[in-house]
């Protein structure tokens, strides 16, 4: 029997919108700042200078961009895996109002210069109120929903959702917690951090590196678990896989953040635990590539014309890439090689371009039609020419990265026969730019194709009508 | 926030690095036993059509897991990391540092020891030395003086014969040993504001010959003779004993413009070169003072 009600859409189709726009300013900032590296010539003004775009670029891709298509993914999923519309749907349109707010505020807090100077966390303390109310309220939103289910069984992808939404507010709440200073007035917002020396920056680095791992992790393994079988057509691979890789990886990401910190004040009994915890993360994470790639088995010829599949067996074959690079860059030997150079740079790069986006963009391409009354978005060779722009300049980008930040770190340690240095830091900066040229095209290549995506959505909702999908009545067979 | 110096914390951590690790291994050994039916679902259907097979663990998989849950758990009875046992093999990063630092020394030290007993100038002359010299010059004092010395703004240009603290050998070492730190007062109220400080700095200029205006510069020269020349002598020579610049010849730190020399007098300057003596230690100090004293004299 089928009930009358239908999904909230709505909020949904908000956030798959933004997720796109944000999408664009977030990766301009980006090339923006990539070029001023090649011509630093191109910092024109202080509003503009690398300093202050650089935060403004990482807010702006992880938080707007991520975020919004975390909202839209799970505010999708959790109702049609629970076979019920959205708890408190006003609320689910405050969290959306709230999160433009918070992005908007970021747009203009940062170029004038208001910062906490935490790396992922430079928000100022009014801003990050404001987190904290929208984020409580996603919570009350998307656990309402699951509590209100119809359907007996939790789907995997809402235990990743789950876990992101309550790892996030807690990392935000506790790395973020700072005294405010009011000299200047609540429009000149200025703050201490609640924490001092290494105990701050280990609080900050286990705040930072969970950021990746439940935020732009998590989360999006959440959104891989529905869309990679919903595309495919096939049963997700090993329920089992999905268990022990779930909660192995929630509980050892947590301890990861200080390879952040190898060779610095901090401890050595904590950068030890850190650089272990850090390794036997490799399986955990590599169980949630297998059991999204071989979803696809018995399936594979789908790739072949699927622009969907396509993004998404991407996105999981960076994921598995970029989850092997990560353990090893944690061994302190190689650490001591490739730590401050723009390896970690390029590292960052495959998995913020090769996995959290391409599986962000596989997901929102699923998305946009089912929002607007269609069934295929309006260009299927468009989406095509998308996929192969963004993988070469994922690749370019990655590659020249390597190679910049290997040569970076052997230039730093190489001596002359009286043990003084070979290189100074300058000639290191002036032996990247080829690399860093290199690295602006992979980046333009990739946002090139955030801009025709942006076109085939904007064509997709001009030929489409905003319609909400009728809720699956509860499946009384099991 | 406090530090953690109660016993209780080694013995709280050490608890959770265990439970963490039993956790993973439990799970592992739990999920990896268990009937399982390949090619079979788990009867689940979410949202029309999403299902699950229940395949086992792949086996190449679970390897990898225990592999570096035994790697983890050897590492951890080697090197610091369980409460406060130092690990099986003593190591630290002080250790380490000491180590290595011990070891460069006693290689490299002989090499820069040989120039120790020559005197400056005699160094300044072996192209040897030079080339050592200007290794190390890249590497510590580049990044203000510039990899050419010439300086830029508020950093001294090195190759010229003009020295705020005096050019002989001894004073260039005393300068890399114990660093200076140059101040110049703010003297904007004590010349009478505004037009004090335009009087003043049309005066400065007009003693190295740059265009100024005469009147302004008659009565900069009284106000000069009361507030400046105790530092900078009454005939602008300056003086090295103070770091006070001789303000009659053709070299600026921070400019010759009006408004620079303006801003330097209403606000003051200042300027440090830090101490490199107990970092680089005597030998590498001599080789630095040597390049540069060879720097300064090649200068016509």
């Amino acid at each position: 029997m089928q009930s009358q009600a239908t999904y909230h859409y709505k909020v949904v189709r908000q956030f798959s919108v933004m997720t796109v726009i944000w999408g664009v300013v977030g990766m301009l900032v980006g090339v923006i700042i990539a070029a001023q590296l090649v011509w630093p010539e191109l910092n024109v003004h202080e509003f503009l200078s690398y300093g202050r775009l650089r935060p403004l670029h990482t807010n702006a891709v992880i938080f707007a961009f991520g975020g919004c298509a975390l909202f839209a993914t799970s505010y999708y999923v959790v109702q049609r895996t629970c076979h019920t519309p959205l708890f408190a749907p006003g609320l689910a349109a405050f969290t959306f109002w709230g999160w433009q707010l918070v992005i908007v505020f970021a747009a203009l807090s940062l170029p004038l210069g208001y910062t906490q100077g935490k790396e992922y966390a430079e928000l100022e303390w009014p801003i990050d109120l404001l987190i904290t109310v929208v984020w409580v309220s996603y919570a009350i939103v998307f656990f309402g929903t699951i509590m209100k289910r119809t359907v007996r069984h939790i789907y995997v992808a809402n235990w990743f959702f789950g876990g992101y939404i309550l790892t996030v507010a807690l990392l935000h709440v506790v790395n973020s917690a700072a005294v405010p200073v009011f000299s200047a007035g609540i429009l000149s917002p200025k703050s201490y951090s609640a924490y001092a020396g290494v105990q701050d920056a280990m609080i900050q680095w286990w705040y930072g590196h969970n950021a990746v791992g439940f935020f732009l992790t998590a989360g999006f393994l959440g959104m891989m678990y529905y869309f990679v079988p919903k595309q495919a057509g096939r049963p997700v691979y090993s329920y089992r896989l999905s268990v022990v890789h779930f909660w192995a990886l929630i509980f050892t990401y947590m301890w990861a953040g200080p390879h952040h910190l190898h060779y610095t004040a901090l401890p050595d009994w904590t950068q030890s635990v850190g650089m272990i915890f850090s390794l036997i993360l490799l399986a955990p994470s590599w169980g949630g590539m297998i059991n999204g790639i071989m979803t696809l088995s018995g399936a594979w010829d789908k790739l072949r014309d699927d622009p969907i599949l396509k993004f998404l067996i991407t996105s999981l074959s960076f994921y598995g890439m970029s989850t092997f690079e990560g353990p090893m860059m944690s061994i302190k030997t190689v650490n001591a090689l490739s730590h401050y150079t723009d390896w970690t740079v390029g590292h960052v790069h495959s998995g913020a371009l090769g996995w959290v986006a391409m599986v962000t963009i596989g997901s929102i391409y699923y998305l946009l039609p089912r929002m607007f009354g269609k069934t295929e978005m309006y260009s299927k060779s468009l989406m095509t020419t998308h996929f192969w722009i963004a993988t070469i300049g994922i690749v370019l980008y990655i590659a020249s990265l390597w190679i910049a930040g290997v040569m970076q770190g052997l230039m730093w340690r190489a001596t002359n026969a009286d043990g003084t240095l070979t290189y100074s830091f300058v000639e290191s900066v002036k032996a990247s730019y080829p690399f860093w040229t290199i690295r602006l095209l992979g980046g333009l290549l990739f946002f090139s194709g955030m801009l025709i995506m942006t076109y085939n959505m904007f064509r997709t909702m001009a030929g489409g009508k905003a319609v909400d999908a009728p809720v699956l009545a509860a499946s009384g067979a099991h | 926030m406090s530090d953690f110096v109660s016993g209780f914390w080694n013995i709280y951590v050490a608890g959770i690095v265990v439970l963490s690790l039993l956790f993973c291994l439990v799970l592992l050994l739990t999920q990896a036993k268990g009937k399982v039916n390949p090619g079979e679902t788990t009867g689940h259907v979410w949202d029309e059509d999403l299902r699950e097979y229940n395949n086992p663990l792949p086996g190449w998989w679970r390897w990898l897991f225990y592999i570096t849950l035994i790697f983890a758990i050897a590492y951890l009875f080697m090197y610091p990391g369980f409460g406060t046992a130092v690990g099986s093999f003593g190591w630290s990063a002080t250790g380490q540092y000491d180590k290595e630092m011990k070891a460069a020394d006693e290689k490299f030290g002989p090499i820069f020891d040989k120039f120790k007993a020559q005197d400056v100038a005699t160094v300044a002359a072996s192209t040897e030395a030079r080339d050592m010299g200007h290794r190390l010059f890249v590497t510590y004092c580049a990044q203000c003086h510039g990899a050419d010395a010439k300086g830029g703004k508020g950093f001294p240009n090195l190759t010229d014969k003009d020295w705020l603290y005096g050019g002989e050998p001894e004073a260039i070492k005393a300068t890399l040993v114990g660093g200076r730190m140059g101040v110049m007062p703010p003297m904007g109220a004590a010349v009478g504001g505004g037009d004090g400080v335009k009087d003043v700095a049309n005066y400065v200029r007009s003693l190295s010959g740059l265009a100024s205006d005469s009147i302004r510069a008659q009565r900069g020269k009284a106000l000069f003779a009361t507030n400046c020349a105790a530092c900078h002598g009454p005939d602008a020579k300056g003086m090295t004993a103070m770091g006070a610049p001789n303000l009659t010849d053709e070299v600026w730190l921070y400019g010759s413009s009006e408004a620079t020399i303006s801003e330097t007098i209403t606000n003051g300057r200042v300027n440090q070169m830090p101490a490199f003596g107990e970092f680089l230690g005597e030998a590498k100090v001599h080789l630095l003072t040597a390049y540069v004293y060879g720097k300064s004299a090649a200068a016509k």
